[in-house]
């Protein structure tokens, strides 16, 4: 090593703002993303992909073959099982995707790493590059969203496709961006709480009564017969991203009222971004 | 940039436990540190130097006192105070999704360079550092003293005004430690202002224009080397271990011609000196006199080991 030069434009630093920080940050963690995109978009469709040829395509023709299966070739004026699939699988990928892609890396970073000491020391204030990390999920829990969209519209059996209404497009944007942000904020919020050491059990425990109790595979309105039920599921985050995006895909079927969920939404993000960042800030500056 | 890189006044970092009781890990420190220098921060373990070290880089809030890089307030505008830094933390936090190259180009993205000037800089750092042929490496696979190297390269990478560097060579085989050496001084000829803590003394010695002593949160002493031997007076330090109490022979040590002090612990005395040899000489035979076998005898020369032994009263501990 003979010697470390500084050049001379070394008189010309860079004096970017936090803005441009920001960006570069951003830009850094899809990169990272990008390098992992096959495997994410596996891990993205398979469930649910799977999930829609089982009870779209198989459990049907099995039916309409006079075998036992809960599914028989749709009655005339009541939606296809894949109608009210289409959104809750949708809502479960945002989620399920969101979760997995934000809470795991984040807390390596923060715990078992200390990587994030590194980013801290980019010239952004500790909250903003909190903000960026739930930025970098939500374009994540997006992109889930949307590889799942074409498997869950095309695979099914004659007579079982989705009925949707693509009129109320806007209002789709808008829910799919909310919820994507929604869940980022919630999964660095849990990021901040769970030890990582139990993180694989937390998951287990969180993911699948999730799922299973989100309004995925039913909508909420229809869990009037179980009224308890109906009532408890309301503490689940993901019932709000299903019924939101029913209310924007199948207006026709029984859901939430949409002014209700979007504000239920926008107060969830409110808050989690809020007690996440904070948090955040508090892990990173002594 | 002004004419100091560092200025702390009265800086002051105290920790609450959970039972209320407040621990402070910095209590009143004042520290200059003028624009070029490589400076050293020695102090025992839990001295205080990765807390002044966190304080200055904006990683630790100040609950007292002020401290300022190149003029800007740490606490007041950390973002500005970030822009002008580069860190070298413990322990490793190269980026482990990303390649070598990588960690070099998004350190100069962050601090705002474009992606162009940023390249352009990640592959001047890897030339200058050795690494080119490694550019493409994930960091995951990098050895210690490698990993070391992108450290420092990636820390200069936005050509910070102050360098900062926390242990930088602990855990290091000393080959590469040397090596490591080599790139500070050169670095420090290129007008690279760096502060540095370390747990090897000899480090300082070596490499530093100016250090300080830390000890229970307060700086103890700054100066040169030279500087620092001259306010301990020049004096030899004789510890002596013996295989029974030491209390009467340092009664008789205080009042012995040549000792400066003495102080004693157990079966440890510890004499200082001018004159080694005569009061060598002398303790042998008063503690022959006094029936004590001797077990052991360290000597140790004006240094900054005695230096720091002097103003600590501890042993330098690695």
């Amino acid at each position: 090593m003979t010697t470390v030069a500084i050049p001379a434009e070394a008189a010309v630093r860079p004096r970017g703002g936090k803005a441009h920080a920001f960006f570069a940050l951003l830009a850094r963690d899809l990169r990272v993303a990008r390098r992992d995109l096959v495997s994410f978009s596996i891990r993205s469709i398979m469930q649910p992909a799977l999930f829609v040829f089982v009870f779209a395509y198989v459990l049907p023709r099995l039916g309409s073959h006079g075998g036992a299966s809960p599914f028989g070739a749709t009655p005339p004026g009541v939606p296809s099982f894949s109608t009210i699939l289409v959104p809750g699988l949708v809502a479960t990928s945002i989620m399920v995707q969101g979760l997995l892609a934000v809470t795991a890396p984040l807390m390596m970073e923060l715990s078992y790493t200390r990587e994030i000491e590194d980013r801290v020391l980019a010239p952004l204030p500790a909250w903003g590059l909190g903000i960026e990390k739930i930025t970098a999920g939500a374009v994540q829990a997006l992109l889930a969203g949307l590889l799942v969209f074409p498997f869950v519209l095309l695979i099914h059996a004659k007579g079982q496709a989705p009925v949707l209404d693509f009129s109320r497009w806007p209002l789709l944007v808008g829910v799919l961006l909310l919820a994507s942000v929604f869940t980022s904020a919630f999964a660095m919020l849990l990021g901040m709480v769970i030890d990582p050491r139990k993180l694989s059990t937390i998951f287990a425990i969180i993911i699948v009564p999730m799922t299973m109790l989100g309004c995925v595979y039913y909508p909420w309105a229809q869990l009037s017969s179980i009224r308890w039920l109906q009532y408890i599921v309301l503490a689940n985050p993901l019932v709000y991203i299903s019924e939101a995006l029913r209310s924007a895909l199948t207006p026709e079927i029984p859901h939430i009222h949409v002014w209700i969920l979007l504000l239920v939404i926008c107060g969830g993000i409110a808050l989690t971004v809020t007690i996440a960042s904070r948090a955040f800030v508090r892990r990173v500056v002594d | 940039m002004p004419d100091l890189a560092i200025q702390t006044i009265e800086l002051g970092k105290t920790y609450r436990s959970h039972g209320g009781e407040a621990r402070a890990a910095v209590n009143g420190l004042s520290l200059e540190v003028r624009t070029g220098e490589l400076f050293a921060l020695l102090g025992p373990n839990g001295a205080g130097k990765s807390t002044t070290v966190g304080i200055l880089t904006t990683r630790v809030k100040p609950t007292s006192g002020t401290a300022k890089i190149a003029g800007t307030d740490v606490a007041a505008d950390p973002v500005a105070v970030k822009q002008r830094i580069g860190v070298v933390t413990q322990h490793n936090t190269l980026d482990r999704q990303l390649t070598v190259m990588e960690n070099l180009e998004f350190r100069g993205r962050y601090a705002g360079m474009s992606t162009r000037q940023a390249r352009k800089r990640a592959d001047e750092l890897l030339e200058v550092f050795s690494l080119t042929d490694r550019a493409g490496a994930l960091v995951q696979t990098l050895s210690g003293g490698l990993a070391q190297r992108v450290l420092i390269a990636r820390a200069i990478a936005h050509r910070p005004d102050v360098l900062f560097l926390d242990e930088p060579t602990s855990g290091l085989d000393p080959q590469t430690r040397v090596n490591l050496w080599d790139i500070l001084r050169s670095m420090r000829t290129e007008g690279q202002t760096i502060l540095l803590t370390t747990h090897y003394l000899e480090e300082a010695e070596n490499l530093c224009d100016r250090m300080g002593v830390i000890d229970h949160g307060k700086l103890l002493t700054t100066g040169t080397l030279a500087e620092l031997k001259e306010q301990v007076g020049d004096e030899t330090v004789l510890t002596f271990t013996f295989s029974g109490a030491t209390e009467e022979l340092a009664g008789k040590a205080q009042h012995a011609e040549a000792v400066t002090t003495a102080e004693h612990e157990g079966q440890v005395l510890r004499l200082h000196t001018k004159e080694p040899e005569r009061v060598l000489e002398w303790t042998l035979q008063t503690a022959a006199e006094l029936r004590l076998p001797l077990q052991d005898v360290q000597i140790l020369r004006p240094s900054l080991e005695s230096v720091f032994l002097s103003l600590t009263g501890r042993e330098y501990r690695e």
